[in-house]
């Protein structure tokens, strides 16, 4: 019955679906890398920028677009300048907490500014044009899975690239191997993370416009529960490379996209369970991924 | 334990609008000091305490809604518990036994984790039992409201807190609460000198998860009604920064959080509405949280001990 549903057109739509959450799945796998923090407030980046579009779909596009950039990286320096640089020594799992409270903190400052006007939630209209679809093969694609999967797959080439070939990039995945040994051997940590959270911030500020597009309505949640299920997507990957990460992210978003797309909705309401359980199975019985090769682990067992 | 009597009898004597605030006050100690038995012995962070809070709120509730009105309103559930109904008192004892019982059996394997794993493991807990819960409509009311649940007075809620603080105080002076701490110091040292880290850190949980569902007995017979949304993010995020706030390895500060960091949000929550403090003190919608946040945050990294520096309580002694 599974099969018989799974046209090309929700193939499609998964391959689009899998692009955002891979890309989402790099921007906290970066910071993961270098900090060992798993950030909770990066859907409240997304949401940040998503806002941003939204209050100013009266500008010129390109403006519009450039103010979302802005925003989000500015607040994305903001968190490691004034959260993660204090916390820096302090235990992963106090990291994570801060980050549980930063994103409380930033959805409910959208809030307040988002009812100033008496209604909860924007339209961000302004890329709207991007929902039109374009015949391909007798098959309907979105623009904007164009555009998805296109700036996903630039995004990713300009990752590799720059982490690969550039003096910066080893300094990362040196920092990323161990810290420590990296700074003895006089890899700058400021500035190790800072390009870490900066790619992160640009990486939310992509994913903000794409995801406006397709979802047009801004609220104080916006990119919560996809945040919450690129999580898992990592963490099943393997959290400890950026490319098991990535593929996680990819992997969770595409089967979401297939299974939504080939169950009725009234079958897939405890798909949510499932997705968790095989999180905590994962993180018992392979805790560095299923992508991860061999099984070298990150988590500290009892 | 004189402050939480001091709270109830506070209760008893203020106004009916304002009573509201204290049983949010009493019902915060018992949900902080609950989810303190685990994190604050263990060192090991949870956000799952709060789904073994859902459960004894929802089995509790579930159990003492009149029968005549269950058919109505819960029709789908299962006959068992559709065509039974049970007392308060033997209530929060259900909601105990099911919040100790899940917890042992997520326990089990999950306490063979720690750190980041363990806090991550321990959300994917919390996101399957909300969804469970929302979504199942044989053993609650899913998404809609649980309402007709009887409400009960400051006195069940102060015996309650009362009771919560007793036994986790009981645990930590005992011979499992002291192993417990020890694996918390140095799990090395402590399995060197003998102690299963493994299983101290399943006491432990197990016992905060039944005292999460006493708790969460306790507060769906404060509320009257409840929905999942309200055992879920929000109530993990204020109770996790009731017991930050307060210092998280002492019950003395998971006590003190929790009273100053609900009458905080009483406080704000009233502000949201405009109050009179002198002046009137009107801060829009969401403010509340905003400034809890930034108060949790702050304190996580200026005084990662919390406001009672993490050391309990001493009363001054005479010098013999």
């Amino acid at each position: 019955m599974i099969l018989g549903a799974l046209d090309a057109q929700t193939l499609v739509d998964a391959v689009g679906l899998g692009a955002v959450y891979a890309l989402m799945a790099v921007g906290i796998g970066l910071v993961f890398g270098v900090l060992r923090l798993v950030n909770f407030a990066y859907g409240q980046l997304i949401m940040a920028g998503a806002y941003t579009l939204a209050f100013t779909s009266d500008w010129p596009l390109a403006t519009s677009i450039l103010a979302c950039f802005v925003v989000v990286i500015a607040l994305s320096l903001l968190m490691e300048l004034a959260v993660f640089r204090p916390l820096r020594t302090a235990s992963p799992a106090v990291m994570l907490v801060t980050t549980f409270a930063l994103a409380f903190l930033l959805q409910n400052l959208a809030l307040i500014l988002d009812i100033r006007d008496g209604t909860l939630g924007e339209p961000a209209v302004s890329l709207a044009s991007l929902n039109q679809a374009v015949s391909v093969g007798g098959v309907d694609v979105r623009k904007v899975t164009i555009l998805a999967v296109v700036v996903a797959a630039v995004t990713l080439g300009l990752l590799a690239l720059l982490l690969g070939r550039t003096r910066i990039g080893l300094h990362m995945r040196a920092a990323s191997t161990d810290f420590r040994t990296a700074r003895l051997l006089g890899v700058r940590a400021d500035t190790v993370i800072g390009v870490a959270v900066l790619l992160s911030g640009v990486v939310a500020a992509t994913v903000a416009v794409i995801l406006t597009v397709q979802l047009p309505f801004v609220e104080p949640q916006f990119a919560l529960k996809e945040t919450i299920v690129v999580l898992v997507g990592v963490v099943v990957g393997g959290i400890d490379r950026l490319w098991t990460a990535t593929l996680g992210g990819f992997a969770i978003g595409f089967a979401s996209g297939v299974i939504n797309g080939a169950l009725p909705t009234d079958k897939t309401v405890f798909l949510p369970s499932a997705l968790f359980a095989l999180v905590i199975l994962v993180l018992l019985l392979r805790p560095a991924g299923v992508f991860a090769p061999g099984r070298t682990a990150v988590v500290d067992r009892v | 334990m004189l402050l939480i009597a001091v709270v109830g009898l506070g209760s008893s004597l203020v106004s009916r609008a304002n009573e509201i605030h204290f049983l949010n006050a009493l019902v915060s100690v018992a949900v902080v000091v609950a989810i303190y038995v685990f994190v604050g012995n263990s060192g090991v962070l949870s956000f799952g305490q709060i789904s073994f809070v859902a459960l004894g709120a929802f089995a509790s509730g579930v159990m003492t809604v009149p029968l005549e009105s269950k058919t109505g309103i819960l029709p789908e559930l299962f006959p068992v518990l559709r065509d039974h109904t049970i007392g308060n008192a033997a209530s929060l004892l259900l909601a105990a036994a099911v919040g100790g019982v899940f917890a042992f059996l997520v326990g089990l394997p999950l306490m063979r984790l720690s750190g980041l794993a363990a806090g991550i493991a321990t959300f994917a807990v919390l996101e399957i039992t909300h969804n469970l819960l929302r979504e199942w409509t044989k053993i609650g009311p899913g998404a809609t409201t649980l309402s007709l649940v009887p409400e009960s007075g400051t006195l069940q809620a102060t015996v309650g807190a009362l009771l919560v603080v007793v036994v986790a105080y009981a645990y930590q002076r005992s011979s499992l609460g002291r192993k417990a701490r020890a694996t918390r110091e140095d799990p090395a040292a402590a399995q060197a000198v003998g102690i299963s880290v493994h299983r101290q850190r399943l006491w432990a949980f197990t016992l905060s998860g039944a005292l999460c569902g006493f708790a969460g007995g306790l507060l769906v017979h404060m509320l009257g009604s409840i929905t999942t949304e309200q055992v879920y993010l929000e109530l993990t995020f204020l109770t996790l920064a009731m017991l930050v706030v307060g210092g998280v390895t002492s019950l003395w500060g998971a006590v003190v959080g929790a009273l100053a960091v609900s009458g905080l949000e009483s406080l704000l929550g009233n502000a949201e509405d405009g109050i009179d403090v002198g002046f009137t003190l009107d801060l829009p919608e969401g403010s509340r949280l905003v400034i809890l946040g930034a108060l949790m945050a702050l304190m996580l990294i200026l005084r990662p001990s919390g406001l009672t520096g993490g050391r309990e309580l001493r009363l001054p002694r005479r010098p013999v």
